[in-house]
């Protein structure tokens, strides 16, 4: 597991700097924006690996509600806490991009306010799967993210009827959308270092999870042992379990 | 089907005459509500033009808040004496409980709802230049919005340790939506300057997917131990 872990750094250090490279130095400047429209390369490439995570998210806790296996809970763990970090660099980054270029933080439009409450409702998944305890927490964690996953679609349609100000998608967009070849490149290569790196800390967080689960599963099977055949000869057991 | 509705029928029942007898959940969310009436009239003290655009608002604010005074009692009571457990080993279906609880808190919510509306329109001289009988369509879709997610989320948040902070926590983000339906409903009936009919809808649309998810999930809810 190490070697492939070295590996999967090392590719995506490589493509990370690259990314920059490409970012800062090959791409275009952008003719009214100036400099300020580099963080592009950040910022959709977090919101689309944070989209991504939390489609992961979904699929593992049905999987986990459909057949209780601890892997799928482990997995949509991990993926919902990698996705809220990717989404709170989208959220970071969007805000600075935003006072140059609109002259104001933030304002409340359908994707920007899509993406604060796709935090929220994540960040409060991960605070109940924090404050529920014992085995009961897997099935809860994911019956709310089921509830939060088909919530987004019904935010999206509502706030883009309520307003709407971020720019429209330029990649396959609406007619007279598409960026310059090179700006694409960097997106691109962007995108597949940031999902490399979500990958390798999802990879962790989802071995740690695991980790715990054994650990648990341990001391449980342990405890259960030590009821069906007390000894006298090892009071130990006795003395913490009382 | 007959032990649904039977189960429904006596657990709302039952739930209906604890109300009746104790009060408990109607005085508190009136008086929370209340509360809120009076705290957010002295912070924004607006004048009746003012008080037209932000009644909207204020109401599904004030009713959001106080239902989750009720809907933090819902299972509260089945916890006490293990009452929970019996119908977690009882073969009676498991939706029968959530509908008779989702449906009792709807009737604690309307009645709070049209108890706190006189309120309302005395306080801040509210009077709907739309056509006035969509705010009982809003009302019934709205409340059920409310307490059909609160009853479920109230069943998840029982078992965690902060049970009272929780509800509110994991019910308030997926209610965005709805919240922002009820809003500009009832802002779009009182002032008349828009058409209300595509929030409706969105509300419309929202009770039912949450109630075909609700129904769905229960049970493993209920079951998780």
């Amino acid at each position: 597991m190490r070697t492939k872990l070295t590996i999967l750094g090392l590719i995506a250090l490589a493509l990370l700097s690259y990314g920059l490279y490409q970012a800062l130095v090959a791409a275009p400047t952008e003719q009214t924006m100036g400099d300020v429209q580099r963080i592009f390369y950040y910022h959709v490439p977090s919101a689309w690996t944070a989209f991504l995570l939390f489609f992961c998210n979904f699929i593992a806790s049905a999987i986990y509600l459909l057949n209780r296996s601890q892997r799928s809970d482990a997995f949509a763990l991990a993926t919902a806490e990698v996705g809220v970090v990717f989404c709170t660099v989208v959220l970071v980054t969007g805000p600075i991009w935003a006072k140059p270029v609109w002259g104001i933080w933030w304002t409340w439009d359908a994707r920007l306010t899509t993406t604060l409450i796709l935090w929220l409702i994540y960040v409060s998944y991960l605070m109940l799967r924090r404050y529920s305890s014992g085995g009961q927490t897997p099935v809860l964690a994911a019956a709310l993210a089921i509830f939060g996953f088909i919530d987004v679609p019904i935010v999206y349609f509502s706030i883009r009827y309520f307003r709407t100000q971020h720019p429209q998608p330029v990649i396959a967009g609406a007619e007279g959308s598409g960026i310059d070849p090179l700006m694409m490149k960097a997106l691109m290569i962007n995108w597949l270092a940031f999902i490399v790196f979500g990958a390798i800390v999802v990879w962790l967080r989802y071995k740690l999870e695991r980790a715990r689960q054994q650990v648990e599963e341990a001391h449980a099977l342990r405890e259960e042992q030590s009821l069906e055949q007390p000894r006298v000869d090892k009071p130990a057991v006795d003395a913490r379990a009382s | 089907m007959s032990t649904l509705s039977a189960v429904l029928r006596s657990t709302l029942a039952k739930d209906l005459r604890m109300e009746w007898r104790s009060k408990d959940a109607i005085n508190s969310m009136l008086f929370f509500a209340l509360l809120v009436v009076v705290i957010f009239s002295f912070s924004f003290s607006p004048t009746a033009e003012e008080s037209r655009q932000i009644a909207g608002g204020l109401i599904w604010v004030a009713f959001l808040f106080a239902a989750v005074v009720a809907l933090n009692q819902t299972w509260a009571r089945e916890l006490r004496n293990q009452v929970l457990d019996a119908y977690r080993v009882s073969p009676a279906p498991a939706n029968s409980l959530f509908l008779a609880k989702a449906i009792g808190n709807f009737i604690f919510v309307g009645v709070l709802e049209v108890l706190m509306a006189p309120l309302f329109v005395v306080f801040y001289n509210l009077r709907p230049v739309g056509p006035a009988w969509q705010l009982g369509l809003v009302g019934a879709l709205a409340t059920w919005a409310l307490v059909v997610n609160g009853t479920f989320f109230a069943a998840m948040s029982i078992r965690t340790r902060s049970r009272e902070v929780m509800l509110p926590l994991i019910l308030f983000p997926i209610s965005i939506p709805a919240l922002l339906a009820m809003v500009e409903s009832t802002t779009a009936i009182l002032t008349g300057d828009a058409s209300p009919v595509f929030w409706i809808n969105l509300l419309a649309v929202y009770d039912v997917v949450f109630t075909t998810a609700c129904l769905l999930l229960f049970e493993t809810v209920l079951n998780a131990e």
